[in-house]
């Protein structure tokens, strides 16, 4: 009889942080032709068209960019938190938050104009930081499970965007419940002609290799890790485990509300209801699939853009509804978690004898 | 007592994990009536034999007989069915739960119900034919150590188990309470159950056993009668190879105070409170720490170690008042620690080594400036320590959680050494470590000692301390109720203070 | 406060309290069966999704209720087959496999309901449950009506809780299931299968979470909307621990937590007070929250839970 053992490895081949996740998104690409096939629509058509529209011409590719840089900064803001070990599942509202304060900010006419986007951009930072302490306060000090509270934290500042937007700050112009328009000082520079290329697509692509920096190379870094690896032996080790999550959930949520800066000061020059199609959500399988590196986060990023920049029109073409690109997500998480057992684990085929 | 069929009779046994050869053509035998001692060090292969007896494990090769038939053993509840049972070291209980739900659990019920009434009467039984009581609706955190271990024992006879195997039974216990469980275990036997008895402890597989089985690095070495004449030396040698010497331990006059704890008292909720502990550790001496686990040892370690402060009483190290309790400021005046758990207070077991041995000290300006790890330095610090203790470690980088027990210890050892502590704080340094291990770390201690530096080691093996210690002190319910000088320490003292009685009574 | 008082005074609002409640009652014993037995499972968002788009559709074509709630349990038992294979026997992290099985849950609930229905401009609905009144009991005064004059599934409810504690606290498979979910190495001495036990547990949460969201479309809506759950099940996770992980304090917690809810709509819906509909909707999780903030120090949840076992590890 043949059976397969779970064995422990001793350390993880470096190709494998390229390896795994192709091979957990062919996987996913597999599972999930079988509900192209379900709808009726031919499995090659469909996913060259997902895949192609983004890449089809320079403009499109230029989208694609666009459309990754909420991604990679959920996805950083994640990986940072994971890493600790602080499930925050929190991103999308702290997103939320930070668009909040950037569309604010961007519309206050007594500031000085050349003030304007760096102001964004720090309070937005600042806002998603403080709404991320709130769940690391509720874990350390009350020993609250983060991935419900960050969870429900999510729904609550929903509600209270969307209660704002209907009552003080609606825009009377378009009666829409959305915020009226920021400034034209306050609307993010546009680094390429007759693109939306904006300084928040630039800041990510930056904010990758900083976050990777300062994990790997600083003594923050090395605790946040330590940390998460095993926090009563950092407390003996003399690492304020309080402190680091703090911080930790300080730098992770300033990373999602850059996410909203960019939103509000590059694409929407407003905020609205849905400004969010569930970026935070989607940060998690970014991070998950960049297996917690911040250099990772990246292509991982671009990926997902680039599904999600195609399923329009791949619905239009094929007939297949747009939310394959949801499941395409849903599996991609699951079959990554699946391969990263591969990082500790082999698998060995055994011969089992009986006597 | 002897029939002639055994009642169970293991042959050839193989079992290998990855290139571990754990078991080697083992053989064994047992009559009903026999009490057989397993003896070996760590990882000689006893706990796997018996782990593959008790279905946990699956041999590679090999046949199994009860009774004179034939079984495989898939897995536990096969192994109860043939009547095997065994008591683990680390007790399987849930200790949220009473006595009698720890027993229920696994037996089919009445009508869909648990059989409370039915469990009740075998508990009875049990009690009468081996003197072995319980209150059937105690809650099990809330037994002491000894109470617990009789309710393994228990669980194992209410399944109808004839074959009985005690892992390590007398780990936790005082010598007295070892003594009540060598009483039932020859109630058992006299009612024609057979055992097997794991243990390290020579005199106790001396005074308990009428057949040894040695084991050795998977291969068993010797199996032999109980008699007078085999000397407790010769065992020794049948299990480590070679002859065994005590560690050389020069006289030394000790010298000034190096740690000195008064009146310390603490109240955490949940934790044992301890209760006006005064001890002076002078340089040149090794204080030994007895007692049965969960007296308060692990409070004084962290009190020690600046992770638990102190609700009053005052801690001097070095003539320094310590008035912040942390981790971090106990380093700084020089206390070095090696934790009692390895892996979850010391280590970062997925994480490369040179991370966990860094951890301690990872601010200190030689690992980083302004922030900056200085990877460099790091690695080298690690590779030195790696080459200066012999750590069997590929390289740096080998993931932690790979590493031996002994190659575990010597790099906790290593990390706190490199920064030359005043006092070395070692809770249960040797658990788990095969001897040549153990003598290494026991040879560190003692150039300490010579070095005019303080050691506290903190251990549930008297032999150890014994061997170690220029002073031995007893905790029993968070207090310190005696410390003895060497000389007048013997095992009876020690073992009546662990239980609490006075000495002398 | 006038206003409040006088919402809970009237007629109508216990009835609409306990048909709220009921399925949070079905999700949250289901995810408390799940972590006794010491896997937290936070797929219960995207298993009622999924399961109220499966439930709907099922009674939809078939023009029968019962063959919609057979659909709803089929998906909960599949769902919890898929989680039972992630965290129990691939010992994947349960936090994170539990959000992977909500997203993906979610993603094909999505997808199969554009799928079968496409987009038209009115959205398909069904004929809801109707109340049952029972008989004699529902005439008693003041509790007869909002009490025994419900929806068939809401006396299951009734049922549920006591056969939930029935189940953990007398059975055999209960103790086993505790036992797991405390001590696997306990167990596993004992002879119990500590991997299927776990296997068992998921699926009849999965079960009940199904069930649970077939109730949102299929009684208390007579629809399938996105947003039909809207963020319930992550309170039922929060109610288990508000329930210190006890079937009767977990469904009474349920029971505060719909009161809040009924008298939020109630509020709305009055002119009285002034204040936006969105603050009523943030009230439940923020009381949620602080309800877990005040339980969670103390509580003692499964010794096991979040730990996957493995034997022969070395």
């Amino acid at each position: 009889m043949i059976r397969l053992r779970l064995e422990r490895r001793e350390s993880t081949p470096t190709w494998f942080s390229f390896a795994l996740p192709l091979a957990a998104i062919i996987t996913t690409l597999v599972l999930c032709s079988g509900l192209v096939v379900m709808a009726g629509a031919n499995v090659w058509e469909a996913y060259t068209t997902l895949f192609m529209s983004a890449l089809s011409s320079r403009f499109n590719l230029v989208e694609t960019m666009v459309k990754a840089s909420p991604l990679i900064f959920t996805g950083l803001a994640v990986a940072v938190a994971f890493r600790a070990k602080f499930w925050n599942i929190g991103a999308e509202g702290q997103l939320l938050a930070g668009a909040m304060a950037a569309a604010f900010i961007g519309g206050l006419s007594i500031l000085p104009s050349w003030s304007m986007v760096p102001l964004m951009i720090i309070s937005a930072a600042i806002a998603g930081g403080l709404w991320a302490i709130v769940p690391a306060i509720l874990k350390t000090r009350y020993k609250v499970d983060d991935v419900v509270t960050s969870l429900l934290l999510n729904f609550i500042i929903y509600y209270a965007m969307t209660a704002i937007l209907d009552g003080p700050w609606r825009d009377p112009i378009s009666g829409y419940p959305d915020s009226p328009d920021i400034l034209m000082d306050a609307e993010f520079p546009v680094l390429l002609r007759a693109t939306r290329l904006h300084l928040g697509v630039l800041l990510s692509v930056m904010a990758a290799p900083i976050v990777w920096w300062v994990i790997r190379q600083t003594t923050l870094g090395f605790a946040i890790r330590a940390v998460g690896e095993n926090p009563k032996a950092s407390a003996y080790g003399g690492i304020n485990i309080t402190k680091v999550i703090i911080i930790t959930a300080l730098i992770s949520g300033a990373l999602a509300g850059l996410a909203g800066a960019g939103e509000v000061g590059g694409i929407h020059f407003q905020i609205m209801a849905g400004i969010s199609p569930g970026y935070g959500y989607s940060g998690i399988v970014i991070a998950m699939l960049a297996r917690l590196n911040p250099l990772g986060v990246i292509p991982a990023a671009i990926f997902f853009a680039i599904i999600v920049t195609g399923a329009e029109g791949m619905s239009r073409a094929t007939g297949v509804p747009v939310f394959l690109a949801d499941v395409i997500q849903g599996t991609s998480l699951l079959t990554m978690l699946a391969a990263l057992l591969f990082t500790t684990h082999r698998i060995r085929i055994k011969q089992a004898h009986h006597g | 007592m002897n029939s002639s069929v055994p009642s169970l009779s293991m042959r050839n046994i193989c079992k290998s994990f990855g290139v571990v050869q754990a078991n080697s053509n083992v053989d064994l035998t047992l009559y009903s009536g026999d009490i057989l001692g397993l003896l070996g060090e760590n990882g000689a292969g006893k706990t796997t034999l018996m782990n593959i007896l008790f279905g946990a494990y699956s041999a590679d090769d090999g046949h199994i007989e009860i009774n004179g038939k034939p079984v495989t053993i898939h897995n536990s509840a096969n192994a109860i069915v043939h009547g095997i049972g065994m008591v683990h070291q680390h007790f399987h209980l849930v200790h949220r739960h009473s006595v009698l739900e720890n027993l229920l659990v696994g037996l089919p019920g009445i009508n869909g119900m648990l059989d409370k009434q039915g469990a009740l009467k075998r508990l009875d039984e049990i009690n009468n034919n081996f003197h072995l009581y319980l209150d059937p609706h105690a809650i099990v955190d809330d037994l002491t150590i000894g109470e617990q271990q009789r309710l393994e024992i228990i669980k194992v006879l209410f399944r109808g188990a004839r074959i009985l195997i005690l892992d390590e039974p007398t780990a936790a216990l005082t010598p007295q309470e070892a003594e009540g469980l060598f009483d039932a275990l020859r109630a058992m036997v006299a009612k024609g159950l057979s055992i097997i008895f794991i243990s390290h402890k020579l005199y106790e597989v001396r005074s308990i056993t009428n057949k040894i089985m040695v084991m050795r690095h998977g291969k068993v070495t010797a199996t032999l009668d109980n008699t007078p004449d085999v000397s407790e030396r010769k065992i020794a040698e049948l299990m480590c190879g070679h002859e065994l010497t005590p560690p050389e331990k020069p006289a030394h006059l000790a010298k000034q105070s190096l740690l000195n704890i008064s009146n310390v008292f603490t109240n955490e909720t949940g934790r044992v409170c301890l209760d006006n502990i005064s001890l002076n550790v002078r340089g040149g001496e090794i204080i030994g720490i007895a007692g049965v686990s969960g007296n308060g040892q692990r409070e004084l370690a962290d009190v020690i170690a600046g992770v638990l402060t102190p609700s009053s009483g005052t801690l001097e190290i070095d003539g320094h008042e310590i008035l912040e309790f942390s981790p971090k400021q106990m380093q700084a005046y020089g206390i070095g620690r090696v934790p009692e758990d390895r892996m979850t207070t010391g280590l970062l077991t997925t994480l490369p080594l040179s991370d966990s041995m860094a951890l301690p000290r990872i601010s200190d300006k030689a690992f980083s400036r302004f922030g900056v790890l200085n990877r460099k330095a790091i690695r080298k610090f690690v590779e030195e320590q790696i080459e200066k203790f012999k750590i069997k470690a590929h390289d740096a980088d080998v993931r932690t959680g790979t590493l031996s027990g002994g190659n575990l210890q010597k790099a906790l050892l290593a990390r706190e050494l490199a920064w030359d502590p005043l006092v070395m704080l070692a809770a249960q340094p040797t658990r788990g470590l095969d001897i040549g291990a153990a003598q290494f770390v026991h040879n560190i201690f003692l150039e300490l000692r010579s070095r005019d530096r303080g050691v506290i080691v903190i251990s549930e093996d008297l032999e150890e301390l014994f061997n170690l210690s220029d002073r031995i002190a007893v905790m029993y319910e968070g207090k310190i109720t005696a410390i003895l000088p060497i000389a007048e320490a013997t095992v009876q003292k020690v073992g009546m203070l662990m239980a609490g009685q006075e000495a002398g009574q | 406060m006038d206003e409040i008082l006088m919402q809970i005074f009237q007629v109508g609002f216990f009835t609409a309290l306990i048909r709220i409640a009921t399925p949070l009652i079905f999700a949250t014993i289901g995810e408390l069966f799940a972590e006794r037995a010491g896997v937290l499972n936070l797929g219960i968002e995207g298993i009622m999704l999924l399961s109220a788009m499966t439930g709907f559709s099922a009674a939809y074509f078939s023009d029968n209720l019962w063959i919609g709630i057979l659909a709803a349990i089929l998906t909960g038992v599949a769902a919890g087959i898929l989680m039972g294979a992630l965290t129990v026997t691939l010992g994947l992290s349960q936090h994170v496999s539990g959000i992977g099985m909500t997203l993906f849950c979610s993603g094909l609930a999505f997808f199969f309901y554009r799928l079968i229905f496409g987009q038209p401009s009115t959205p398909p609905n069904i004929v809801a449950f109707q109340p049952v009144a029972v008989p004699m009991l529902s005439d008693i005064p003041i509790i007869g009506q909002p009490l025994f004059n419900q929806t068939a599934l809401v006396y299951i409810a009734y049922a549920l809780v006591p056969m939930a504690a029935f189940i953990l606290f007398k059975t055999p498979w209960g103790l086993s299931l505790r036992t797991v979910g405390e001590s696997p190495h306990a167990a596993d001495s004992a002879g119990v299968n500590v991997a299927w036990t776990r296997y068992q547990a998921l699926m009849l949460s999965g079960a009940l979470m199904g069930v649970a969201g077939a109730f949102l479309s299929m009684v208390q809506f007579n629809a399938f909307t996105f947003g039909v759950i809207s963020g319930r099940g992550w309170v039922c996770v929060a109610l288990v621990v508000f329930g210190l992980w006890s079937p009767w304090r977990s469904a009474a917690g349920a029971l505060l937590f719909a009161t809040i809810d009924a008298l939020q709509l109630r509020l709305q819906a009055s002119s009285a007070i002034d204040i936006p509909y969105q603050l009523f909707l943030m009230l439940p999780f923020v009381l949620t929250i602080i309800a877990m903030a005040a339980v969670s120090r103390n509580a003692r949840a499964p010794a096991a839970l979040l730990k996957p076992f493995r034997k022969e590890e070395r």
